[in-house]
């Protein structure tokens, strides 16, 4: 199984989603660099968070038009399954791998705060360890997590079971349209999600609830 | 056209520079001949109080800076200390008060990007940031504006550079409504074999300019610093420079992909005094001259004079000095991260900086009056009068002990700071075991089994009764919250906060917390290797509190033993460590339950007994006895349990009995331990005779105190959660 992670200028959190990669699948992920235009085959490619071109412009824009991204989207569309976590999400969402667009927080400031969330669909690439159902903690860490999308798309995605993830009733920390927190294309294999699964994936940063993410696709992809 | 370096030197012109006349004198003896006016520039900051440390140096000298430990202590970008393994702990604490209060937000994230740019300087990775606030009266009319401008700008800096903001602390007091205090503090790791220092040697080698551009932001912001503040002083916003924390991360990554490899001789931080600062530290240190270019700088304005491109404080800026054949594979580097690179100068044997601009030499000065030759001010200092001992007639009509603990749990000083620390990434980098609200934040050292405690540290009224004990409390304390996590007190930076030092009785603060910050440092193996001075934090004549903040650093052999100050579940046993005499003068209780602002001795520091308990404490988190532990402080036990409690909502039944001395005085060298009952015995045998009573039990949802004080703890943590929030909503 190959595994690659995007660095952008500004991604911050690519080592630790590579060090929960690593852990899963006992090899470390290719590091692959936003101004390259090649990208080695990979059934695995995450997009990680941090605030990629500094986010100026908007978050995520100018990193869905990076070199890369093209690389990413074809492989995305021949199968590839694409993990975008936080900047990633955002990432996604502006390349048009996935539908809506992460707006500035409700409350206005950046929040980052462990928040329960439900596994609302546990038979895409990366929820299957989990339960249908099943309520985890996971923290977040964004200014621009508020997901919106029109009321077609939404209910797009309940009518196609695109929804991941969303928080718990009341520990919605953004305001997000029908508290989504993590949402999938129809096939179920590109996922993004603003809660950050790779800081709390091991006891010793609070919980193990992010780790089955990893565990999961790993498993699915082997 | 004119050049600038024809204007006339005058009486008026020096004045504006922030020199004295003997001052210029000396600046004229030392060159030979009147200065040019570039020339006079570059020797007014170079000599501010800020960069000289003019009035402090005779001070600071007397600390205790020495132990094996040590790798560097006071005098480079950063302190370095062992912590096995080959690993370094890179750290050190600085303030940006005056940017600050006229530009809230740029100047907090101004101060984060600067005091990680010393770090990174040094070859460390930046692990943690912590700040140490002070603001003014919750109700003063800037005071909201001030909060939330300087904690967006912390968090713009820090959440964007990936480094996690884990800790720090915030005091209001009315002597802060026109000078708040905005403390930085970085602390990074580093190979001990991979330390990179200023010293620039080797004639010839080039001198090299990386990362942004060079605009005219903050020119002069380092005299800036060294003056009071007055009512015109907002309009110096534009001395107030401007961050980007998105090119400080690029620069960031540059440095450490460079420095992996051998061709660095030495680099500095472009801080206060920009490229002046330092090219005159890094060729002074090295002993050699350095030839400037301006023409090569990178510039993102026009038409920049000589004078303002030495002068300018733009962020994300480094200079180093690289051997001599090594600039392609620098270049290569730092243009694959987008930044600029230009070689600006090389190294001479001259011992003087030359500077050339358009062709003609602006400026030719000897360098070492320049890092060195500030006048050392030994000014005079008046003692602060002994405060008187607490007058217990205060007591008097007093309130209960529910409404005093809960007027405490909802005060400015207590209340929870989540939505200070909220807004903080504090997770970012996969490695925080303990970030806010613990009594030091705990971060794990990258992939290894050992973490680094840390915390910030200082109770300014304390200071401000008694500067001696105050200064002593303030080590202390930071002590007492890292050996509560079970972790090593290993050394201290500190940011040192005072009025105008030409003030007597403002010296005498200074000299005084010295004075009792040497003797714990000293008594406590706990030396200081780095710090920063600021002073004139006065507005119209009225100076702040004396505010030595202390940010220390210790070590967790074994990060799995860890403990929290939460209580964890029922049944615990409850300890005091420690002696209780109830010390009520200048505690919390006398601030804000008395509404007193009379001033009355702190309570004095024993540090054989803070080294004693504090060794207990971790020779029993070691064998793995205690379920948590918290320090004893603002607001004395009741408060600490209160704390304890509200955390995971367990509850508890104190059976001991005491006064309001007993139960909100603030005696030190005091902790509340708790225990499993089966460990109990264990933890009695452990003390061996030190003072350690059993004081109660965690049990239901209520703190109860004997039969007759019963208060749930879902209000003590309603309470506590609702102070902020509230503030800011107005």
């Amino acid at each position: 199984m190959q595994a690659s992670v995007i660095v952008f200028p500004g991604s911050n959190c690519d080592r630790d989603v590579a060090v929960c990669i690593e852990a899963a699948m006992g090899k470390a992920p290719l590091m692959a660099w936003h101004g390259d235009s090649d990208l080695p085959k990979s059934d695995l490619i995450v997009l990680p968070g941090g605030f990629s071109y500094g986010d100026y412009l908007r978050c995520g824009s100018m990193a869905a038009n990076s070199p890369i991204m093209r690389e990413v989207v074809a492989q995305a569309k021949k199968g590839a399954a694409v993990l975008g976590i936080c900047n990633g999400f955002q990432v996604l969402t502006e390349c048009g791998l996935l539908p809506g667009v992460l707006m500035q927080n409700k409350g206005l400031n950046f929040v980052c705060r462990n928040t329960r969330l439900t596994v609302t669909n546990n038979k895409t690439a990366f929820t299957a360890q989990y339960k249908a159902g099943e309520e985890i903690t996971v923290p977040v860490a964004h200014n621009e997590g508020n997901y919106f999308a029109d009321d077609d798309t939404l209910k797009r995605l309940q009518d196609d079971d695109c929804i991941a993830f969303t928080y718990a009733a009341g520990d919605n920390p953004n305001g997000a349209c029908l508290d989504i927190a993590g949402i999938c294309d129809p096939s179920g294999r590109i996922v993004g999600m603003m809660p950050h699964p790779e800081r709390r994936a091991e006891a010793a940063l609070g919980g193990e609830d992010g780790k089955r993410m990893f565990s999961g696709i790993v498993e699915a992809l082997s | 056209m004119s050049h600038i370096n024809d204007t006339e030197i005058t009486d008026a012109v020096v004045a504006e520079h922030g020199l004295t006349p003997d001052e210029y004198q000396m600046v004229c003896d030392h060159m030979g001949r009147t200065p040019n006016y570039t020339e006079l520039g570059v020797f007014s900051v170079m000599w501010s109080e800020h960069c000289s440390y003019k009035s402090s140096r005779k001070w600071l000298k007397k600390l205790p800076v020495d132990g094996p430990q040590v790798i560097q202590g006071p005098g480079e970008n950063a302190g370095v200390i062992d912590i096995g393994d080959g690993d370094a702990a890179v750290f050190k604490m600085e303030s940006h008060n005056h940017p600050s209060f006229i530009e809230p937000y740029q100047g907090a994230a101004t101060g984060v990007g600067g005091i990680m740019r010393d770090v990174f300087t040094m070859g460390a990775r930046p692990v943690a940031n912590l700040n140490a606030l002070r603001f003014g009266q919750p109700d003063h009319a800037k005071t909201r504006h001030l909060v939330a401008g300087v904690v967006s700008g912390i968090g713009g800096y820090g959440n964007c550079i990936g480094v996690p903001t884990v800790g720090g602390e915030i005091n209001f007091d009315k002597s802060y409504n026109g000078n708040i205090l905005v403390n930085a503090m970085c602390v990074g790791v580093a190979r001990t074999d991979k330390i990179f220092y200023a010293a620039a040697t080797g004639v010839g080698a080039p001198v090299v300019y990386v990362g942004s551009k060079t605009g005219r932001d903050g020119i002069h912001g380092a005299t800036m610093a060294s003056a009071e503040f007055d009512d015109a002083s907002e309009e110096k916003r534009p001395t107030v420079q401007v961050g980007d924390p998105f090119t400080e991360k690029l620069l960031l990554e540059a440095c450490q992909e460079l420095m992996a490899s051998d061709a660095i001789i030495g680099i500095q931080d472009m801080g206060a005094a920009g490229l002046t600062s330092s090219s005159v530290e890094m060729a002074d240190k090295g002993g050699v001259g350095i030839l400037l270019d301006l023409d090569k700088v990178p510039c993102r304005e026009t038409h920049m004079t000589g004078y303002e491109m030495l002068l300018s404080e733009s962020q994300e800026r480094m200079l180093m000095v690289l051997k001599p054949g090594r600039e392609p594979e620098a270049e290569a580097i730092f243009s694959r991260w987008g930044l600029d690179f230009a070689v600006i100068g090389e190294l001479t044997d001259t011992s003087r900086m030359v500077v050339s601009h358009e062709g003609q030499t602006i400026a030719d000065m000897p360098l070492g009056p320049l890092a060195d030759g500030a006048p050392e001010y030994d000014r005079p200092h008046q003692a602060t009068p002994k405060a008187a001992t607490f007058d217990a007639a205060l007591l008097d009509g007093a309130p209960d002990m529910a409404s005093a603990l809960t007027t405490l749990m909802a005060s400015s000083e207590i209340a929870s700071r989540r939505w200070v620390y909220e807004q903080y990434d504090s997770m970012v980098m996969g490695d925080t075991l303990a970030g806010p609200g613990g009594d030091a934040a705990l971060v794990r050292v990258h992939g290894t089994q050992k973490a680094l405690a840390i915390s910030t540290d200082v109770t300014p009224r304390y200071c401000f009764a008694d500067p001696v004990e105050g200064g002593k409390q303030a080590v202390a304390e930071a002590y007492r919250n890292i050996c509560a996590t079970g972790a090593t007190p290993l050394a201290i930076t500190n940011c040192l906060n005072f009025g105008n030092p030409e003030r007597p009785e403002i010296m005498g603060q200074f000299v005084g917390c010295l004075e009792g910050m040497g003797e714990a440092g000293r008594a406590l193996d706990f030396p200081v290797v780095s710090g920063n001075v600021s002073l004139y934090n006065e507005t119209n004549g009225t100076g702040i509190l004396p505010t030595p903040a202390i940010g220390g650093v210790g070590l967790l052999k074994q990060l799995d033993k860890a403990v929290g100050n939460r209580f964890t579940e029922n049944d615990l046993h409850i300890y005091l460590l420690g002696e209780t005499k109830g010390h009520l003068g200048a505690s919390l209780y006398q601030r804000d339950v008395l509404d007193h602002d009379g001033v009355f001795a702190p309570p004095p520091v024993d540090l054989e007994s803070e080294a004693k308990h504090g060794a207990l404490v971790r020779r029993a988190v070691d064998k793995g006895l205690l379920r948590a532990a918290h320090d004893v402080s603002d607001g004395g036990l009741a408060v600490a349990l209160a704390e304890m409690c509200i955390g995971r909502q367990i509850g508890a039944q104190i059976s001991a009995e005491g006064d309001i001395g007993f139960w909100f005085g603030e005696d030190q060298a005091r902790y509340i331990l708790a225990v499993s009952a089966d460990k109990a015995t264990d933890l009695e045998a452990l003390a061996d005779g030190l003072p350690l009573s059993k004081i109660g039990v965690t049990t239901g949802a209520e703190l109860q105190f004997g039969d007759t004080v019963t208060i749930s703890v879902s209000q003590l943590h309603e309470l506590n959660e609702g102070w902020f929030p509230a503030l800011m909503q107005g």
